[in-house]
């Protein structure tokens, strides 16, 4: 339901920041001394004397028909780049969760149940942890692990695209802000759980602590630790410009911020309106697998 | 306050503090370039080491905080603001204003805020204001949120009624009595918001898309020095350990004031 104006808006603004650009591509294309007729029938040719609102019609059309434009600097198509760079991103992002969820899920849940314990070593020590995690540098943390790794202990490539070699220590770094994010989560979330009449129970009829904490609360933790597994999907696009650049993974990541440097238009409108669609498709599906895993959601949608 | 909110405090302070009082301090220059004294790893002279340029790293950290620390409270400051004010309007007036202010917001929240603020940034020229601009243009939607839901709840109180009998204007019950009610609720966010603030401003200079050099920035600095990391592994090691540091201390003053105040953790 968001998609529409969603992507409305983000075309929108990248249509803004096309036009904000100095220089006009008529002047460029015909040269300095053209007569005024020949510009006029380029004008009239490319569409620039249509005016805002058809120039962006005009613009979406293109979008539609999965026209990106050209990259200023290689002339290459900027949607056939995007679709070579995609699978790339991709493969990053679930090597990065396959760390991040039970890295996440783990430390939050240990966390979350140490905290009624009696020593609260283990609480404080996760705790501090997680908050490490979210306030080191995605960057900084990416150079300090790639000269560790690669340059000093020569264990793994510091840089390139390719095999599960190349893979581990881009997806290590991506994962540590999304594995501290994900522990916190975790822990509000069992807290909140345990305070539940149902866990009393569990625990009344006589249940192990180790029972009640697997099938009562583990269980029913699931559902909002997932939609945050989804949610906080954005923060691996995030940290991809940055991971990519720096271990030279030749994704989506990479593409954006090569464009950023070199300003790169076409390039850097078609890597935002691709994040933008990654989003929300992703958010699409979480919504998918929260209706599925919540029975009460799953029966109100076959009511009504 | 937890022992560990009050601490991250004095730390913070400590930290802007040297920051502030950086010209009377009895550091060197932070870009004077001295070719004699290129790289050279951390000692008594240059506590932090120098960089390839012979400048003190010790300074230009401390300089760095400045802009950095600075860039990132204007920011959360002016967040607030905007935030402050839309929030107020929205749930004070409602209708369909209040419901594409909402939608705004929602989509602001969820977008990868990177991302958007590093769009707004390619569009204006790089440098310390566009920074604040791109950080509040992604940070304001979470404030003005929270304000919103406090108006909804502060609105239908009995004094609200007792000031529209006595025949206050819409706009005097808004500023005089609703809003002063909202202050400190926005005031404990930006302090649970400052951590982020620091991270990404760091990130935005190590794009390149924040200050310009040869002025210093943390982020600037690690992105600038990352080539010497195995020769002078200090020129990267210092900016970057400020960065954490400052973004730690925020992170924990952040999660003391969201248990003291009792903020739900959904506030992103």
């Amino acid at each position: 339901m968001l998609l529409v104006p969603l992507m409305f808006a983000i075309t929108l603004f990248a249509f803004f920041l096309l036009k904000a650009l100095p220089g006009d591509p008529v002047l460029g294309l015909v040269g300095e001394r053209a007569d005024p007729e020949t510009m006029e029938s380029m004008r009239r040719e490319l569409g620039t004397d249509k005016g805002f609102v058809g120039q962006y019609a005009g613009y979406l059309k293109l979008l539609l028909k999965g026209d990106l434009g050209r990259s200023y600097y290689t002339n290459r198509d900027v949607l056939a780049d995007i679709s070579r760079k995609f699978p790339n991103t991709m493969l990053l992002a679930f090597a990065a969760m396959l760390v991040t969820v039970p890295l996440g899920t783990g430390l939050g849940f240990l966390s979350a149940v140490s905290a009624g314990g009696r020593s609260r070593f283990l609480e404080r020590l996760i705790d501090t942890l997680s908050i490490s995690g979210l306030s080191i540098p995605v960057f900084w943390s990416a150079i300090i692990i790639m000269m560790l790794f690669s340059l000093k202990l020569k264990l793994l490539p510091p840089s390139g695209t390719g095999g599960i070699r190349f893979l581990v220590l881009p997806a290590a770094v991506l994962a540590i802000p999304a594995a501290a994010t994900l522990a916190r989560v975790t822990k509000t979330t069992v807290l909140e759980i345990l305070r539940m009449p149902y866990v009393t129970t569990a625990r009344s009829k006589g249940l192990s602590a180790l029972r009640v904490q697997l099938v009562h609360v583990l269980r029913n933790a699931v559902i909002p630790i997932v939609t945050i597994i989804g949610l906080d999907f954005g923060s691996y696009l995030n940290g991809a410009v940055v991971t990519e650049t720096i271990f030279g993974w030749d994704g989506i990541g990479k593409f954006t911020m090569e464009g950023i440097i070199k300003r790169d238009y076409p390039v850097i409108m078609g890597c935002i309106i691709t994040g933008t669609l990654v989003f929300v498709v992703v958010n699409l599906i979480t919504d998918v697998i929260y209706h599925y895993l919540d029975p009460r959601i799953r029966l109100n949608v076959k009511k009504g | 306050m937890s022992r560990r909110g009050k601490l991250s405090i004095i730390i913070v302070a400590g930290f802007l503090t040297i920051s502030l009082l950086a010209p009377v301090l009895p550091l060197e220059d932070p870009y004077r370039i001295d070719l004699d004294s290129i790289k050279r790893p951390p000692g008594l002279e240059h506590p932090f080491g120098t960089d390839n340029k012979g400048r003190d790293i010790l300074a230009r950290v401390v300089y760095g905080g400045k802009i950095s620390i600075g860039v990132a409270v204007t920011a959360a400051f002016i967040s607030a603001l905007i935030g402050f004010g839309v929030g107020l309007v929205s749930g004070y007036y409602g209708g369909v204003f209040d419901s594409v202010v909402m939608t705004v917001v929602d989509f602001f929240l969820s977008f990868p805020s990177l991302l958007l603020a590093i769009a707004i940034s390619i569009v204006l020229p790089p440098g310390i204001y566009t920074v604040m601009i791109a950080l509040s243009a992604v940070g304001w939607t979470s404030f003005a949120r929270l304000i919103r839901g406090h108006v909804l709840t502060v609105k239908e109180m009995p004094f609200v009624d007792a000031a529209r009998t006595t025949g206050c204007s819409d706009f005097r019950i808004l500023l005089r009595h609703i809003a002063p009610l909202c202050i400190p609720l926005a005031l404990v966010l930006m302090g649970i918001k400052l951590g982020g603030y620091i991270l990404t401003e760091a990130t935005l200079s190590f794009l390149g898309l924040g200050a310009q050099p040869p002025t210093p920035t943390w982020g600037y600095m690690v992105s600038a020095n990352r080539a010497y990391i195995l020769s002078a592994p200090w020129m990267v090691l210092y900016p970057g350990l400020a960065i954490s540091i400052t973004a730690f201390c925020f992170n924990v003053l952040g999660e003391a004031l969201r248990e003291r105040y009792d903020f739900s953790s959904d506030i992103h």
